[in-house]
């Protein structure tokens, strides 16, 4: 059976092919660009740059300029204390949906299931534009709202505006991760329940007890995409920008890379700002998974 | 797959079965909490409101007029002119915003189609067929799940300045068609759900590969794809920075880059408030219809997806 051998290497050629050639196009070669970029700089001949440029290797002076940037930094430091807050706010809120929709009775879940999940649905700029609404004096019927309890709200402030763009973030997606948890609800053996009512188990034991321990994949793995998400914040702060002197052009660090690359036209040191977001991300994510796994296996 | 879903149902009947006798002890374990059945509704209710309040206030202040979206408040209805305003925002500017509105068809219906068919026949491959590397690609794929979109937003771009596509269709919906994740799924569940028997039939029958995918395994990976085909529409739907970092031609913007342009103006311009508001409600109202109702889609792939990882 010489022709099974060809027949399956024609197979994985049709079958993966494709998606490999595009995956590396989009994917593969890009991060090795990026790369390439971020440890080369342009060279401009002539006293206005006339000469063209020619890229020269400069190791890791991108990096080490771009770590000495104050503004690069707080960026980074914004988007961590961002993640360290906006993270668990959103895992708790998402299982906690979860649960509760799993304890109610049948009617109505579906209605509150879906109204939950609805906000995945709009854009982010779009949701930002939204909220950008509710956060402006003048227009906001919140702000409105809180004048007749006494309450002086000002969402686009230095100090609040960070937070008022976490309650963007989670609106949009503790719905999400709510489905990805009540998907994993939802497999669990009902036995167990019955088991469990049969062993005289209160509503929180059996929470605490079974339903926790077998969705703790689904809530990993939210997590980890939270993070990762998280580090990546740009289009909220951007659309709110117009509207809050106190976010500026480099206030999260993908803001910092779009603006050195599209405003300063610095490419290699816009390459360097994302590897190093990218690294963040690896780091906190993998931290994370680390920190999941010892808890395991202790 | 069918006998686990047999199994499932024997097991169902069993606890039905035994359900008479379970159902004192569960009467008593209800009782004990009392407080949680007031609180519960009252949660869900609160959550419900939290998430639904800024989809009324857009579809309130989508009727309002510029003077009234300012003048009145926002949670109550002042002299509405629903029509009138999306009249306004259809024809402004020469009616570019029904422009957008099919290009974010175009780049989210053939971007999610293509990585559709291109990821479950990937993930097909991986699942059923035995080669060299097979490991290692998969590990590689998976790592792309992790990689962050925007890192590899500005490499795309000058890569795609090179090539000589940067502000045309092609640069968005390019990158649109790869979804490393629906490989992921489409290896899981086509290790689940296509039996090798069933393969290895047809091919004794004499079916070429190319038609045991596209009439056989297809099939029976469709809750697979449609999820997969969901998420990646929403997702290249949603996507701002990669349109945002290839566009500059406003003829070729999805809905969200045409009404950011429109609303970075308004404080000039105070008419484009309510553009930006009513060509925002257009743009929500059909995609939330389609979430709802197509919801158990959502779930069918996820839960694959979820237990098996």
């Amino acid at each position: 059976m010489t022709s099974t051998r060809t027949r399956t290497r024609l197979a994985v050629f049709g079958f993966l092919g494709p998606f490999l050639a595009l995956f590396i196009a989009t994917i593969v070669f890009p991060l090795g660009y990026a790369l390439f970029q971020s440890v080369t700089a342009t060279a401009r001949s002539g006293a206005f740059g006339e000469g063209g440029g020619t890229t020269v290797f400069v190791g890791l002076q991108n990096y080490a300029a771009a770590l000495s940037d104050p503004g690069f930094i707080s960026s980074l430091g914004r988007v961590v204390l961002f993640a360290v807050v906006q993270v668990p706010l959103m895992i708790v809120l998402a299982t906690a949906l979860a649960l509760m929709l799993d304890a109610a009775s049948a009617r109505g879940v579906k209605l509150f299931r879906s109204a939950y999940f609805l906000p995945y649905g709009v854009p982010g700029v779009i949701a930002s534009l939204l909220w950008g609404f509710l956060y402006t004096p003048g227009i906001s019927p919140v702000i409105d709202l809180g004048k007749v309890f006494g309450l002086q709200l000002d969402f686009l402030g230095a100090e609040t505006v960070l937070w008022s763009i976490a309650n963007i973030v989670i609106w949009q997606y503790a719905g999400y991760n709510m489905l990805v948890i009540v998907a994993q609800l939802k497999s669990i053996d009902r036995d167990l329940f019955e088991a469990a009512a049969i062993d005289g188990a209160s509503s929180w034991q059996v929470i605490t007890r079974i339903k926790l321990p077998l969705i703790a994949p689904a809530i990993v793995l939210t997590t980890v995409f939270t993070i990762i998400g998280t580090l990546q914040l740009f289009a909220e702060p951007l659309v709110l920008k117009p509207l809050s002197s106190a976010i500026t052009s480099s206030y999260t660090p993908n803001m910092a890379a779009y603006n050195q690359a599209f405003t300063n036209n610095n490419y290699s040191l816009a390459a360097a700002e994302s590897v190093l977001l990218a690294l963040v991300a690896c780091a906190f994510s993998f931290g994370f998974l680390k920190l999941i796994g010892r808890r395991q296996n202790a | 797959m069918t006998e686990t879903s047999t199994l499932d149902t024997s097991t169902r009947a069993v606890t039905t079965g035994t359900e008479k006798p379970a159902k004192p002890t569960r009467k008593a374990g209800s009782r004990r909490g009392g407080p949680a059945r007031i609180l519960l509704p009252v949660g869900l209710a609160v959550a419900a409101i939290y998430f639904l309040f800024p989809v009324y206030w857009l579809v309130i202040a989508a009727t309002k007029s510029t003077g009234s979206l300012f003048g009145s408040s926002g949670f109550v209805l002042s002299e509405p002119q629903l029509f009138q305003n999306l009249e306004n925002v259809l024809t402004y500017n020469g009616g570019i915003y029904l422009r957008w509105g099919l290009n974010s068809i175009l780049y989210s219906g053939v971007g999610a189609i293509v990585a559709t068919i291109l990821s479950m026949s990937a993930g097909y491959c991986l699942a059923k067929f035995v080669f060299r590397g097979r490991e290692f690609w998969f590990n590689v794929i998976l790592a792309g799940v992790m990689i962050p979109g925007t890192a590899l937003a500005l490499p795309l771009f000058l890569m795609m300045s090179q090539l000589g596509l940067v502000n045309t269709y092609w640069a968005v919906l390019i990158p649109s068609m790869v979804s490393p994740f629906g490989v992921y799924l489409g290896r899981i569940y086509a290790t689940a759900a296509v039996p090798d028997t069933l393969l290895e039939a047809s091919r004794l029958d004499g079916a070429g590969e190319a038609r045991i995918f596209f009439t056989l395994v297809l099939r029976l990976m469709t809750p697979a794809a449609v999820t997969v085909f969901l998420f990646q529409f929403i997702g290249i739907w949603n996507n701002y920075f990669l349109p945002l970092v290839m566009l500059s031609n406003p003829d070729l913007y999805p809905v969200t880059l045409g009404l950011v342009s429109w609303q970075s103006v308004s404080d000039r311009n105070p008419e484009l408030y309510q553009l930006a508001i009513g060509g925002a409600f257009m743009s929500v109202i059909p995609i939330m219809i389609a979430i709802v109702s197509l919801q158990r889609f959502w779930k069918a792939g996820l839960t694959e997806g979820s237990v098996k990882g």
